[in-house]
C-alpha cells in the first residue's frame, strides 16, 4: 500500500514525552544479553593470528603443528576462504581484510585462527603456527602515501589514490579576485577510534547442511546476513543472524571482521564457535576512522561576504580504498550559501586498517579545516564570528555546495540560538578561552521493514530491523502507540532477527528512528485499516462509514452517529470471530531524510605551565526535526560532543618508525572520562522535515562534526596561537605555545 | 594445567567451582558461573566495565583472579536489586536515561554503589572522580552524574 509521507503537522499525544525505555531494567540489572554473552552447548573458542608487520609479503603458512595440539578442532588461513565475491570490489576487499591472502597489509592484519575446546589450548595453538613473512616497505602518513615512491599497497590502484572526488560550483579563482581580504591555511588530524566499550565478539553455528546461526553485536545484521553468506557460499536465508544487544558502534560495526572466520571455523569443525576481540586487536584491526591533512583558503569581502572557498582534504583510508573523501567533501561547505566554492575529497591508501565509518564520517575534518579558518577569517575582518557565519548561512532555497537545494533547514536558527544563548555571557578568566563552531550531516534512510501485531487483549508487539543502541525501542514504541492512539506502555518492541522480517538495511546514517519510524506509523496505519474494517463488520455498516479518531474506529453519518465508539481494545477482543489476527506490516525504501545541522560553543582554559586544555563550559544547540524521546535526544547530543572533545583533545592513532600501532589500548589511547568533563548543556530545535509524517530528521551524527573546530577556535582564542593540529594534546600545545 | 578448587560467596549465596590458576575472576564469573554481568570491555584494568565488589572493595574483575576469591565475599550487579525492587540507583539510572548502549552501566552501578556507601552525599567533582575509572563511550557522563546525584538524594531520604 502506498502511504503519505508528508510531515502531518500534528498535534502529538506521547511524541516528545519521556517514558522509561522498555529494556531499562535488563539493563541494570545485568540480564540484558550482548555479543560475548551467550554461549552454547560444545562451544569452542576461537582465536585469531594477526600480522606483527605493517607490510609484509605471507611466503608460507605451517599449521601442521598447530592442528596436531590435542583440542584444537580448526585451523582457517586465506586457503580455507576461497574467493566467491564473483568480481565485486568491496566483497573483496572484506574477504581480505578478514583474512590476508598474499599479503599482510598493516599491523594487526589476521592472519590465521584456530577454534579449540578453550581459550588457553587456543592461545598454544596460536604459537604453534608458523608463519614465513618477507617484510615490505610501509607508508602509514597519509601524505607521504602520496608521494612519488612510496611503497604501493594495492596493486590495482594508481599508486596510493583511492579516489578523487570534487564538488561545488561558481569559480573559485574570480571570487579570489574579488575578495579583500584572503585567508590560507593548513591543518591536520589524528586517526581516532570509535572506541565503543563493547568489542566485537560473536556465536557461530554452521551444520554440514550449510544452514547457521550468527549471534553478533553489529549495526546491521541483515547486511551481515548477506555479506557473510556471500563470502561463505551460503544461501542466504539459511543463515539467521540475531543481533545481540549491541554496546556501542558509532559507524564501527557496520562491518564484518571476525564474523566470516567465525562460521568458517565453525563449519569446519561442526561445533559452535565462539570469538571475541581483545581490547588491542580492536584498536588494531577493527574502525577507525581516517587521519587527514587539508589546505583551505578563503577569500572575503570587508564585510564578511564570502566570495571563494576552497578546500582539499587527504583521508587515509588504511589498506583498502573507501568512500571517506567523497562523503568528506560533500559536507565540506554545506552550511553556506556560497557563490564560489570547491571541496576536493581524496581518498589515500596507507599501512593501516581498513577505516569503518564513525558518526558521520568524514565531516569532523572538513569542519575542522572550514569553521577553524572561518575564525580566523572573522579576527582579520574584526567581526564577530557568530555574525561571520549568519552572514554567509544557508537558508532554505540556497544551493547546496553538494548539489541539492535545500528545503527547510536549521542553521541559521541553531546560529541564532548560539548568539542569544547565555552561554556566550559567560565571563572568562585568564588563560580561558571561547570557541564556536557549525556543522552538517546528511542523514539517510534506506531499506526499511516493520511488522506490528495486535494481541486479543489490544496490547501490540512492534517488531523492527533497526537496531537499539541508545532508547531506540523507547522511540519507536512511542511513535506505534501515537499511530494507533494508545499508551506507550501497552507497545512492546522487539529488534527482529534476519528470519522474521524483510531485508533491513544497517542502522547508520542516523536512520534508525527516521526509517523505522516511517515503516511504523505505515505498518500501524495498515493495521487500522484492518481495525476500521472489523469494526464495520461489528456494527454492520460499510467500511466508508468508519473511521479513526484517538485509538478508536467512529461510525461516521447521520444515520450511524448513535453507535458508541470501538476502542482498539473492544476490537482486538473480537479479532477471533472477525477474522483472525489482526497485524500491520510495511516495507519501504526510506527517502526524502532531511539534513541536519548543528552549532556548538566551548569555553576552555589552557594551563600554559603544562599545555594541559580543561573543557569548562559546552553547550549543543542541533535541528532534530522532531525530538521523539527527548531525553535520548539530548544524549546523542551530549554523547559525540564528549567523542569530538576526546578527539580534539587526546585521541590519536601513535604509528612508530615500524609502522606498528604503538598505543593500542585505553590507557594509552585514552578517550575522555568522567572528571574530564563538564555537564554538556543541550538545546533541542525542531524545524520538521517535510518529508517524514512525523517531522524527523536523524539526531545520530552531527554532533560530533562541530567540536574539532570548536574546541581549535577556543583553544586558540585562550592560548593566543592558532592551533592547525588535533589532537591539541599537550605537547603541541606547549610546542606553538613555544614558537608564538 | 591442573585447577584449582575455590569456596567463596557470590551475592549472598556459597559457590564453589574449579578454575585454572591464571584465570581471571571476570572469566570465572561469566564463563563458569554465566554471570555476565560484568563485561570485559579491555581487560587491562582500564575501562571498569568488570567492576565489582571482593569483601566491599571495588575492584576490576579482569585483575583479579578467580584463585583469590577463596573465602571471599564477591558482589556483582546481579546482586544489586533486593527481589523484584531496584536499588536507587539503578531505578535513577533508568529514570534519568543514563544508559545508552548499557556496557558499561553494570559497571558504573557497581561503582556508584561502592561510592555511595562509603560517602552518601557526594558533590559533583566527588562523582566525577569517583567515577573516573568506568569508561562510557555513549552518554558523555551527564546523565550518569546526573543519576548519582539522585540516587544519593534518595538514599538520604529512604535513611531519614
Ligand atoms: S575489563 Fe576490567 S577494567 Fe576493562
Ligand atoms: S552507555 Fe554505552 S558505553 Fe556507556
Amino acid at each position: 500500500m502506498q502511504h503519505d509521507q508528508s510531515y502531518t503537522g500534528q498535534d502529538f499525544k506521547v511524541v516528545g514525552s519521556r517514558p522509561k525505555r522498555p529494556d531499562g531494567i535488563d539493563k541494570v540489572t545485568g540480564r540484558a544479553r550482548y555479543g560475548a554473552d551467550m554461549s552454547a552447548p560444545g562451544q569452542l573458542v576461537a582465536l585469531m593470528l594477526r600480522s606483527p608487520h605493517a607490510h609484509a609479503r605471507i611466503v608460507k603458512i605451517d599449521t601442521s603443528k598447530a592442528e596436531k595440539l590435542a583440542g584444537v578442532k580448526a585451523v582457517l588461513t586465506a586457503a580455507d576462504l576461497p574467493d566467491l565475491t564473483n568480481g565485486n570490489a568491496g566483497d573483496y576487499a572484506t574477504l581480505e581484510n578478514c583474512m590476508a591472502r598474499d599479503r599482510a597489509l598493516y599491523d594487526g592484519h589476521a592472519v590465521a585462527a584456530v577454534a579449540a575446546i578453550d581459550k588457553s589450548t587456543a592461545k598454544k595453538a596460536l604459537k604453534l603456527i608458523k608463519v614465513t613473512y618477507e617484510k615490505l616497505d610501509h607508508v602509514t602518513d597519509v601524505d607521504e602515501a602520496l608521494k612519488q615512491g612510496a611503497p604501493q599497497i594495492q596493486p590495482a590502484c594508481d599508486g596510493n589514490l583511492g579516489g578523487r572526488y570534487e564538488f561545488g560550483h561558481g569559480d573559485c579563482e574570480a571570487g579570489l579576485k574579488e575578495a579583500d581580504v584572503v585567508i590560507e591555511k593548513s591543518f591536520k588530524t589524528g586517526q581516532t577510534h570509535q572506541g565503543y566499550i563493547e568489542p566485537h565478539a560473536c556465536l557461530a553455528t554452521v551444520g554440514p547442511d550449510g544452514s547457521g546461526e550468527l549471534w553478533v553485536t553489529t549495526q546491521g545484521h541483515f547486511t551481515y546476513r548477506n555479506v557473510c553468506a556471500t563470502l561463505l557460499g551460503m544461501d542466504i536465508a539459511k543463515l539467521k543472524v540475531t543481533s545481540s544487544e549491541i554496546g556501542g558502534g558509532f559507524g564501527g560495526k557496520t562491518h564484518v571482521w571476525i564474523e566470516p572466520v567465525a562460521l568458517a571455523l565453525a563449519r569446519k569443525a561442526n561445533r559452535p564457535v565462539k570469538m571475541v576481540m581483545s581490547r588491542e586487536e580492536v584498536f588494531k584491526a577493527s574502525g577507525p576512522t581516517c587521519a587527514s591533512s587539508m589546505d583551505v583558503k578563503i577569500g572575503a569581502k570587508k564585510d564578511g561576504t564570502i566570495t571563494s572557498a576552497f578546500i582539499e582534504c587527504r583521508y587515509s583510508d588504511g589498506a583498502f580504498p573507501g568512500i571517506w573523501g567523497m562523503l568528506g567533501g560533500m559536507t565540506a561547505w554545506a552550511c553556506y550559501d556560497l557563490k564560489n566554492c570547491q571541496s576536493v575529497g581524496v581518498d589515500v591508501l596507507v599501512n593501516r586498517p581498513k577505516v569503518a565509518a564513525y558518526r558521520a564520517p568524514s565531516a569532523p575534518m572538513m569542519a575542522f579545516g572550514v569553521e577553524s579558518t572561518l575564525d580566523m577569517l572573522a579576527k582579520e575582518l574584526d567581526m564577530d564570528p557568530v555574525q561571520l557565519r549568519l552572514k554567509n548561512v544557508a537558508r532554505e532555497g540556497t544551493q547546496s555546495s553538494y548539489g541539492p537545494v535545500y528545503g527547510p533547514i536549521g542553521i541559521e536558527p541553531t546560529l541564532e540560538a548560539v548568539r542569544d544563548h547565555p552561554h556566550m555571557k559567560a565571563k572568562l578568566g585568564p588563560n580561558q578561552g571561547r570557541g564556536m563552531a557549525c556543522g552538517f550531516w546528511f542523514n539517510i534512510g534506506g531499506q526499511t521493514c516493520s511488522d506490528l501485531n495486535i494481541g486479543v487483549d489490544g496490547t501490540v508487539n512492534l517488531t523492527v530491523g533497526t537496531i537499539d543502541v541508545g532508547g531506540a525501542r523507547a522511540s519507536l514504541s512511542l511513535i506505534a502507540a501515537e499511530e494507533l492512539g494508545i499508551s506507550y506502555d501497552d507497545v512492546k518492541t522487539t529488534i527482529g532477527d534476519t528470519n522474521s522480517l524483510g531485508h533491513n538495511d544497517t542502522t547508520e546514517g542516523s536512520r534508525g528512528t527516521f526509517s523505522s519510524g516511517m515503516a511504523t506509523i505505515f505498518a500501524a496505519r495498515e493495521a487500522i485499516e484492518v481495525m476500521k474494517s472489523r469494526a464495520a463488520q461489528m456494527w454492520d455498516i460499510p467500511i466508508e462509514a468508519v473511521s479513526w479518531e484517538n485509538g478508536h474506529a467512529v461510525a461516521t453519518g447521520a444515520e450511524h452517529g448513535n453507535l458508541p465508539p470501538l476502542s482498539l481494545k473492544e476490537i482486538a477482543a473480537e479479532s477471533p470471530t472477525t477474522g483472525g489476527p489482526i497485524a500491520g506490516h510495511h516495507e519501504v525504501t526510506a527517502d526524502g531524510s532531511g539534513v541536519s545541522f548543528a552549532s556548538h560553543i566551548v569555553d576552555v582554559e589552557v594551563d600554559p605551565e603544562t599545555g594541559r586544555t580543561q573543557v569548562l563550559r559546552y553547550t549543543v544547540v542541533q535541528d532534530a526535526g522532531k525530538a521523539i524521546h527527548p531525553d535520548y535526544v539530548e544524549g546523542q547530543f551530549q554523547g559525540g560532543a564528549a567523542q569530538g572533545i576526546g578527539w580534539a583533545l587526546n585521541e590519536e592513532y601513535i604509528y612508530g618508525e615500524d609502522g606498528c600501532l604503538q598505543n593500542p589500548g585505553f590507557l594509552d589511547y585514552r578517550i575522555p572520562v568522567c572528571s574530564d568533563l563538564p555537564f554538556i548543556d543541550t538545546k533541542i530545535l525542531e524545524i520538521p522535515n517535510p518529508n517524514h509524517p512525523y517531522g524527523i530528521r536523524g539526531v545520530g551524527e552531527t554532533s560530533i562534526v562541530p567540536p574539532l573546530a570548536a574546541i581549535g577556535n577556543a583553544v586558540s582564542n585562550a592560548a593566543g596561537v592558532r592551533m592547525d593540529q588535533v589532537p591539541m594534546s599537550p605537547p603541541r600545545i606547549l610546542k606553538a605555545l613555544e614558537q608564538a | 594445567m591442573a585447577g584449582v578448587h575455590v569456596s567463596t560467596t557470590v551475592n549472598g549465596d556459597p559457590v564453589e567451582y574449579v578454575c585454572p590458576a591464571d584465570e581471571s575472576l571476570l572469566d570465572v564469573l561469566r564463563d563458569r558461573l554465566g554471570l555476565t554481568g560484568a563485561k570485559e570491555g579491555c581487560g587491562t584494568g582500564d575501562c571498569g566495565a568488570c567492576s565489582i565488589t571482593l569483601d566491599g572493595q571495588l575492584v576490576c574483575s579482569c585483575l583479579v583472579l578467580g584463585a583469590e576469591a577463596e573465602g571471599k565475599k564477591i558482589t556483582t550487579v546481579e546482586g544489586m536489586a533486593d527481589g523484584e525492587n531496584l536499588h536507587p540507583l539503578q531505578r535513577q539510572f533508568i529514570d534519568n536515561a543514563a544508559l545508552q548502549c548499557g556496557i558499561c552501566t553494570p559497571g558504573f552501578l557497581v561503582a556508584g554503589k561502592a561510592l555511595l556507601d562509603r560517602n552518601p552525599d557526594p558533590s559533583v567533582e566527588e562523582i566525577r572522580y569517583a567515577l573516573a575509572g568506568n569508561l562510557c563511550r555513549c552518554t558523555g557522563y551527564d546523565k550518569i552524574v546526573r543519576a548519582v546525584q539522585a540516587a544519593a538524594k534518595d538514599l538520604q531520604k529512604q535513611k531519614k
